[in-house]
């Protein structure tokens, strides 16, 4: 369990880091970075400042950066809070972590909860076989059966 | 044991959903709405120290100590600021040898837009740069321009002027700081 856990955390953490070497688009980009002035990300803003920041990520594509030189550019001018997701270094780590502990300790806690539900229906269920039954009970049943039959 | 662990997990919940709520709390409290101004307050100006856009090095407001200090927050994108900028200037001219400073304080924006708005506006006062815009919100500002006067021992005197200032608004301003 753990190094699936351990597996899932490295993919999470791997996948944007490859993208991050990319040439992106600005559409892509759009998503990723806010309008400092509006607190919505700039696909969301027509914003004075969103729309010279467009402008400048369009500049910095034509001349060749990849979306973690363009990121660290922003990131130079307008702080961290420039990024619409926390970084993953320090305290803002815990924002990738927690999401993923909280599923675990989720997905324990339903398998526990299933288990215990499991073993109380075992345990109150009819043992095999049944309760012994009365002899003479049973001599009558036989005879209301060979009566039916005949 | 499925006593203790119903009533251990019961404990666990309780208190994650707590410290949630007292996360949220802190958060609500600790959020920063700026300085309170008006009705005679004179709260001291919170200090900063940015890197100047008109020279190299950083500049501290403690250093301007002893000076009366006009703090205009503007943006290169911001139109009202670009009709000000003459009258900032021109304050600047008038009152500096009486020991006064207008300094303006480019928030939310690239250092470069702001370099070019300062050549072409022929600006001379010192201006610093804060791009996260973090200066601003300690000081309350929630929008561009906006401008604050510091008196000689570093308290904010009077009110704010929300807006494009006007010449008569930055000479009582001014005049009200020297005073104080």
């Amino acid at each position: 369990v753990r190094l699936a856990a351990a597996l899932l955390l490295a993919l999470v953490l791997a996948v944007p880091a490859a993208a991050s070497e990319r040439h992106p688009t600005l559409g892509e980009l759009e998503g990723q970075v806010m309008c400092p002035t509006c607190k919505t990300t700039l696909d969301q803003s027509n914003a004075p400042i969103a729309n010279r920041i467009r402008q400048f990520i369009s500049a910095r594509i034509a001349a060749g950066d990849t979306e973690s030189e363009i990121k660290a550019k922003l990131v130079a001018q307008f702080g961290p809070a420039i990024l619409a997701e926390p970084s993953k270094h320090g305290f803002n780590l815990l924002a990738w972590v927690l999401p993923f502990v909280a599923l675990g300790v989720g997905a324990a806690v339903v398998g526990w909860l299933v288990w215990r539900w499991s073993r109380g229906r075992r345990q109150s269920a009819v043992p095999a076989g049944g309760p012994p039954i009365d002899p003479e009970l049973e001599r009558r049943v036989d005879e209301e059966l060979a009566r039916f039959d005949g | 044991v499925t006593w203790s662990l119903k009533h251990g997990l019961q404990a666990l919940t309780v208190a994650v959903v707590l410290g949630l709520l007292a996360l949220l709390i802190w958060k609500v409290v600790h959020q920063d709405k700026g300085v309170k101004l008006g009705g005679g307050r004179t709260p001291p100006a919170p200090e900063f120290a940015l890197s100047r856009l008109d020279a190299p090095g950083k500049l501290k407001l403690a250093s301007l100590r002893g000076k009366v200090v006009v703090l205009n927050f503007w943006a290169s994108w911001c139109a009202p600021c670009k009709t000000e900028a003459p009258r900032l200037e021109a304050a600047w001219q008038r009152y500096r040898a009486r020991g006064v400073v207008v300094l303006g304080v480019d928030g939310q924006d690239f250092s470069g837009d702001a370099k070019r708005f300062i050549r072409k506006h022929g600006i001379t006062y010192p201006n610093v740069h804060d791009g996260p815009g973090d200066i601003g919100t300690k000081y309350g500002v929630t929008g561009f321009p906006e401008t604050y006067f510091v008196d000689r021992r570093g308290r904010l005197i009077g009110d704010r002027v929300v807006g494009e200032v006007s010449a008569d608004k930055l000479t009582a301003g001014i005049r009200r700081a020297l005073e104080s």
